[in-house]
């Protein structure tokens, strides 16, 4: 039994904090050597035992206090002042020999966002974890081979006497985030620093690595900082919250107070802008996020969608759509598997009417968005917009036919070109399809710019000039250039705050109220997807799995894996802070296939009006 | 592992049937080339060299030239010289491939090692003095046209300075072969070694200290200096292992085309009788059987040292043993 005293903060009192933040201030060093501060005046403190959390948007400074902790700033670009005590060093008086003497990988350990990327791509994980454990004291090669498999048994990695001796390429998202947790905890840190450690794991990997965090912290009994954007993973771990923006802490204190009794407004106003999965209920159609004043943090009302889906005929009709890719190796180049990346999807959309694809990275969803437009030539099936059959057009004529389906997508930034003006990028396409001259142009976007709440004068402005949120919706807008009557958004609000998400995810439901545009929406957040959707289609390895109406989707799914979606997602209550979910530790499942692997015919049932699921065995 | 290399050495004839065809239809296709005149000499008359046409076979179909050149080449092994008439063109190569050989293989040694202690030098003192001076030399280095730089060391070396202790033990231009006397041979490549290095050390210490400086920003490199690392060992264990990477695919390109041919330069200004030497001269005359097999041998080199390569990233990055 785990001792729960060192796990409240109650015990926690009285103790001398393992980390201890005074008055700390970071500068960097911007362009035209001027030094711009991006944290300030932070204080907070970390009690032996204890999680706490550090929570804001993007460029809230959370990052930088964790890097600052280690001491792994770059100090020719960054000057810290005010104190960081750690296990009793003072960070900001150590040079680079006593921070590896004392601190890093000894008193403090960390583990961040990008487990794809964090880990060294030319080294086996054994290799790396015995290195943590053979730099800090004298172990003979064998004693830390017998330590490393201890430790990647220790974070549930099955098999782990084999897997020691594999690259990290070889493992999944969430299999590399516990090797990254193996390694810091070779030295046994008094503290362990998360940065935003689930960010980037789907849903239910995310509920397996929060549920091992918790584990490993009462096994090994030390304290955590917990670093994220996600109130619902806030709520799960912390004792203790610091709500962070533009580098300054605006509240911070035990969790549960924060969440049932928030006093600054903008603890107020983050809090009412996170999405909640089973808010929904009882509600017929999509409903806006409440409006939420920023100076009082009081949520206005929200306004459900006043447009119906006009049921009569589809405007998307995908029938046994299969695309399947070619894995090559071997001796010249042959073809050895297959990848059944979307297998026998089926699905239909009407006009005004927004129809969801969920689940996880891998399981096809954006596949199937980009088979549709034909972006990949490999598609078998049928794709029926309105009357034609997209996938018995010419390239010209497809090419004419791209101007009905736009897409939004997920990173804005990356999908404009820099050099190009945000009036160019818009008009260009119009121009291109021959719908009316450059003065035409020219006035539709203005107007555009102007429903999708940026203005006209903005045209002149090149990407880079706008906010995150703002780009989202100059993407907006271009895909609006060309009337669409269906619009593809694959993660078009993934990478967005809070707050921005709320809007950008308003602004679509206006855009749907006011000029009936159908949407495929893809999508792995659960909790926006259930405010915007009519219907919910799932998607596992290709597949379809269950399909229906949102409400019934969420509130009574049938399929295995439906439930095990919705049962992982993140919910912003403090209650659930000793929730175990107690899933079985899931290996990467991929639909690759021997080449003469013949997919199973698979059945439907209807168990309640609109609502399929696939029968199972 | 052996359907690997299976693979790779068919990939080798392809290449090389290409690159031979294509020699010898653009060799046709070229102007007063005609072969039959060539070998007719100077003021022939127009029946001597119909004569010479029909005795080498120059009428018949273009194909059935190519594959009487290429039996002669790798099968009989007979094929002589359209411009110096009896000149044997297989023995002539081989005797030219040890002197290439000699030169780039010891400058391939130097500029590896050197270029690699430059870029980590580079890197690891970067925006300091030891990288600025490092980086101007090199840059120094990359500019100076490698002909320039071999008359200069000739200059000081065999004229200047080289009746004082400094020079003195370095023998006349020119390749004696390792066979005949290794102490020689040693000393008469030293200054050819150096000057043709020169250069690839600029290139490859400023290619390696960019890449070790690109990957310090990488996510694993901090994870290597979270964990509490010393700063030699995140430099040299984990920075550099990933930048040699493209250092080494470089190599093998560069190691190919100078063994076959490309260090003419440096060949000439030392008098050493190599394979760029061979080919320049042929290609003068436009003598297509030497043409034809110096082009080979050099693409036959730029293949295999390819080949190498791959091999050793494969042992470098395990990534790519997946394929």
């Amino acid at each position: 039994m785990t001792d729960l005293a060192t796990l409240t903060p109650a015990a926690a009192v009285g103790t001398r904090p393992i980390l201890s933040i005074r008055d700390l201030s970071v500068s960097f060093l911007g362009a035209r050597n001027s030094w711009t501060r991006v944290i300030e005046g932070l204080s907070f403190d970390v009690a032996p035992g204890e999680t706490v959390a550090l929570v804001g948007e993007s460029g809230s400074g959370k990052s930088v206090t964790s890097l600052s902790v280690l001491g792994l700033l770059d100090p020719a670009t960054s000057r810290l002042e005010g104190s960081i005590l750690l296990d009793g060093h003072d960070v900001l008086k150590l040079d680079e020999a006593g921070m590896i003497r004392h601190i890093r990988g000894q008193a403090a350990a960390m583990i961040f966002q990008e487990p794809m990327t964090s880990l060294h791509p030319i080294y086996r994980v054994g290799d790396q974890i015995m290195e943590a454990l053979t730099s800090h004291r004298d172990m003979p090669k064998a004693e830390a081979r017998r330590q490393a498999i201890a430790l990647l048994e220790r974070v549930r990695i099955p098999n782990a006497a084999k897997r020691i001796d594999d690259y990290p390429h070889a493992f999944s998202g969430g299999m590399r985030q516990r090797v990254m947790i193996a390694m810091a905890l070779a030295s046994r840190p008094k503290l362990l620093i998360a940065d935003e450690p689930t960010t980037a794991l789907d849903v239910t990997v995310q509920g397996e690595i929060l549920d091992l965090l918790k584990d490993l912290q009462a096994e090994f009994g030390m304290a955590m900082l917990f670093i994220t954007h996600d109130m619902g993973v806030v709520a799960e771990m912390a004792d203790r919250t610091v709500v962070m923006l533009r580098g300054r802490s605006v509240e911070q204190g035990p969790t549960a107070a924060i969440f049932a009794d928030p006093q600054q407004p903008y603890t107020r106003a983050l809090l009412a802008s996170v999405p909640v999965l089973g808010s929904m209920k009882g509600e017929p159609a999509p409903l806006r996020f409440p409006v939420v004043d920023m100076k009082t943090g009081v949520a206005g009302e929200a306004l459900p969608l006043r447009s119906k889906p006009d049921l009569t005929a589809p405007i998307l009709d995908v029938r046994d759509l299969v695309t399947r890719f070619d894995v090559r190796g071997g001796m010249l180049n042959r073809r050895v598997a297959r990848v059944h990346a979307v297998e026998n999807v089926s699905f239909r959309i009407f006009p005004g009417e927004t129809l969801s694809l969920v689940g996880e990275s891998g399981c096809g969803k954006s596949t199937t968005g980009r088979s549709i437009i034909r972006l990949n030539d490999r598609s078998t099936g049928s794709v029926r917009l309105g009357d034609d059959d997209l996938f018995g057009l010419g390239a010209e004529a497809m090419r004419r036919k791209r101007r009905e389906i736009q897409m939004i997508p997920q990173d804005p930034l990356a999908s404009m070109n820099p050099r190009m003006t945000v009036g160019d990028a818009l008009v260009e396409p119009f121009l291109e399809h021959g719908m009316g001259t450059a003065a035409e142009g020219r006035a539709k976007a203005a107007r555009l710019m102007d429903q999708v709440g940026l203005t006209a004068a903005m045209l002149e402005r090149y990407p880079h000039e706008f906010s995150g949120g703002q780009r989202q919706r100059v993407c907006i807008a271009r895909a609006l250039m060309l009337d669409p009557r269906l619009i593809i958004a694959d993660e078009s609000v993934s990478a967005l705050d809070v707050s921005v998400k709320a809007q950008v995810v308003n602004l679509l439901l206006d855009i749907q109220d006011r000029m009936g545009i159908a949407f495929l929406f893809i999508s792995h957040d659960i909790a926006v997807v259930e405010r915007i959707s009519h219907r919910i289609a799932v998607m596992y390895m290709g597949e379809i799995v269950e399909i229906g109406p949102r409400a019934e989707i969420l509130e009574r799914p049938r399929h295995a894996y439906t439930r095990q979606l919705i049962g992982a997602v993140t919910v912003p209550d403090p209650a659930r802070r000793h929730l175990r979910r107690n899933l079985a530790v899931t290996e990467l499942r991929t639909p690759i296939r021997p080449l003469d692997y013949a997919p199973p015919v698979r059945r439907y049932e209807e168990v309640a009006p609109g609502h399929l699921v696939m029968i199972e065995g | 592992m052996l359907a690997a290399i299976l693979s790779r050495l068919l990939r080798m004839v392809v290449v090389m049937f290409g690159i031979s065809v294509i020699t010898f239809l653009i060799f046709f296709a070229t102007p007063s080339s005609d072969p039959a005149a060539r070998i007719a000499g100077k003021n022939a008359a127009q029946e001597t060299i119909e004569a010479v046409r029909k005795d080498f076979g120059l009428d018949r179909p273009l194909y059935v030239q190519y594959g009487l050149m290429m039996k002669r080449l790798f099968i009989t092994r007979d094929l002589t010289s359209f411009a110096n008439r009896g000149q044997q063109i297989v023995p002539a190569v081989a005797a030219a491939a040890p002197a290439t050989l000699s030169l780039v293989s010891g400058a391939a040694v130097l500029w590896m090692l050197g270029g690699i202690l430059t870029g980590i030098t580079a890197a690891a003192w970067r925006g300091r003095w030891p990288d600025k001076l490092l980086m101007g030399i090199s840059m120094m280095a990359v500019a100076m046209p490698v002909f320039w730089v071999g008359e200069m060391v000739n200059l000081i070396t065999q004229n200047r300075l080289h009746d004082t202790w400094a020079f003195s033990w370095v023998p006349a231009l020119g390749y004696t072969p390792f066979s005949q006397d290794p102490g020689l041979w040693f000393r008469s490549m030293v200054f050819p070694w150096l000057t043709l290095a020169f250069l690839y050390i600029g290139l490859y210490g400023r290619m390696l200290r960019t890449g070790i400086i690109e990957t310090y920003q990488e996510d694993f490199i901090r994870t290597a200096r979270a964990k509490g690392l010393t700063g030699r060992k995140v430099l040299l264990k984990h920075a550099t292992r990933s930048a040699i990477i493209p250092i080494v695919i470089m190599f093998g390109m560069d190691f190919g085309v100078l063994v076959g041919g490309a260090a003419v330069l440096t060949e000439v200004v030392f008098g050493i009788n190599g394979v760029g030497r061979l080919t320049y001269q042929a290609l003068k005359v436009l003598d297509l059987p030497m043409i034809m097999a110096t082009v080979l041998y050099a693409s036959f080199f730029v293949v295999v040292a390819n080949a190498v390569v791959d091999l050793l990233c494969l042992l470098i990055d395990p990534r790519m043993r997946r394929a």
